[in-house]
């Protein structure tokens, strides 16, 4: 039993994107046994400046990672003792906009596809080529993700930015409008005024 | 948190060991902290036909052993999946533990939200609870042992498998990809248009106003006999 724990196990991956309101902190945490090799990436994708602070922990408090207002990052760490890694996303600089971040927390390797899987035996080459390819594959997709997540975080500038001019537009000819009728009618109320004054100083 | 790890360390070896391999053995990695009426709401952009298999698990904080206890019977969580239509696709009422699961028939950005419902927090709680969750989209959502077992595959079939429901699902996502670039482009020509139509309009009405303002102070100066 304290061999199982000790020893670093198949791990896993979490990805997660969740939305972080305004003056808002958000922790995760997770449980990781001594030795295991982990990497925390995340990504902001909309919101204000695109940016977020991030804090990692491990079981006693101390800070492995402090980043404040970053886009995107990826750290990678071995977990030096067990226990509780706790990671946290901060919004608190931000008054009113919210964000939507996206982090990827892999820890350790992925389960092997056999459970019962005897890591001694050699692979035949078949499906040693099957491994690689695997593996080739596996980067593919989290090329894929990464380049999603860069679209989104375009597209969504570009829906604001589609947005604001329609608003803005409207709002600028109302003004132009209220503007020039307004300096007109104020003229003519300098002039009236003007007037009268004349004909009481004439009479 | 490391001070009651300690205590218990020192006081009770076993259980806590246990306890850690019962949390190891049926674990979901990542966990996180809620209130009682708090809603968490996690988004997922998926193509379409895509699966989502979701797992949880939660622990509710007891207050006098100032410990989380390991599993609750009757607390229940609240599980909604909404489309990127705003359409709800899932609804439902699981136990402490569960698993959900859905298929999007729309390409997009899915949104599912959990929140407890449970009464009983309130009493005894302190109102926090610990929720391990654990989402699995696509290709990672199948289970491979299980699938070799149904299928009764070899080794390098199993293996095979697995290639295709990766490459699968990576036909899936440049699908989107594609779906997605258009939105962006009609999108910007949205834009463009709007911008040019504006500056269109903008100086014509700076002309008329201007040619207005012009004729009515004229006609207003000449009727006071200034001009």
């Amino acid at each position: 039993l304290l061999l199982l724990l000790l020893a670093p196990g198949p791990g896993g991956a979490s990805e997660i994107t969740f939305e972080l309101p305004d003056n808002a902190k958000q922790c995760f945490y997770e449980d990781i046994a001594q030795g295991t090799k982990c990497t925390l990436e995340f990504q902001v994708i909309t919101g204000g400046h695109y940016d977020v602070d991030c804090r990692l922990e491990d079981p006693d408090g101390k800070v492995l990672y402090k980043e404040m207002k970053k886009q995107y990052d990826s750290f990678t760490f071995t977990a030096s003792k067990n226990g509780t890694y706790k990671f946290c996303f901060s919004n608190e600089f931000s008054t009113f906009t919210h964000k939507t971040v996206y982090f990827d927390f892999q820890v350790g390797e992925d389960p092997p596809l056999f459970p019962s899987e005897n890591r001694v035996s050699a692979l035949t080459q078949m499906e040693s080529a099957c491994v690689s390819i695997h593996e080739a594959l596996k980067s593919v997709i989290d090329y894929q993700t990464h380049f999603r997540l860069r679209e989104a975080q375009g597209r969504s500038r570009a829906e604001d930015l589609n947005t604001r001019v329609a608003y803005w537009s409207v709002g600028e000819a109302l003004i132009l409008l209220v503007v020039s009728i307004g300096q007109v009618f104020l003229l003519k109320s300098f002039f009236s005024d003007k007037r009268t004054t004349t004909t009481r100083v004439g009479s | 948190m490391a001070g009651v790890r300690g205590g218990w360390l020192l006081g009770m070896w076993r259980p806590f060991l246990l306890f850690l391999a019962l949390c190891a053995a049926g674990a979901r990695g990542l966990y996180f902290h809620i209130g009682e009426t708090e809603k968490r709401c996690f988004i997922e952009e998926i193509p379409d036909e895509t699966m989502v298999i979701g797992n949880y698990r939660t622990q509710m904080w007891d207050k006098q052993k100032e410990a989380f206890l390991p599993s609750t019977p009757g607390l229940g969580m609240h599980v909604e999946v909404k489309d990127p239509d705003g359409k709800v696709v899932l609804s439902r009422q699981y136990g402490s533990e569960g698993r959900f699961t859905f298929t999007s028939h729309t390409p997009g950005e899915h949104q599912i939200c959990l929140h407890s419902n449970s009464t009983r927090m309130a009493l005894f709680a302190g109102g926090k609870l610990r929720v391990h969750l654990d989402i699995q989209v696509g290709e990672h959502a199948n289970n491979y042992p299980e699938i070799a077992a149904k299928d009764k595959l070899t080794e390098l079939q199993l293996r095979a498998r697995q290639l295709l429901d990766q490459v699968e699902q990576i036909q899936k996502e440049q699908d989107y990809q594609r779906y997605r670039e258009e939105r962006f482009r009609l999108t910007s020509e949205s834009t463009n248009q709007r911008v040019l139509w504006w500056s269109i309009a903008q100086t014509v009405i700076l002309i008329l106003t201007g040619i207005w303002q012009m004729r009515h102070l004229k006609s207003f100066f000449e009727a006071k006999k200034l001009v």
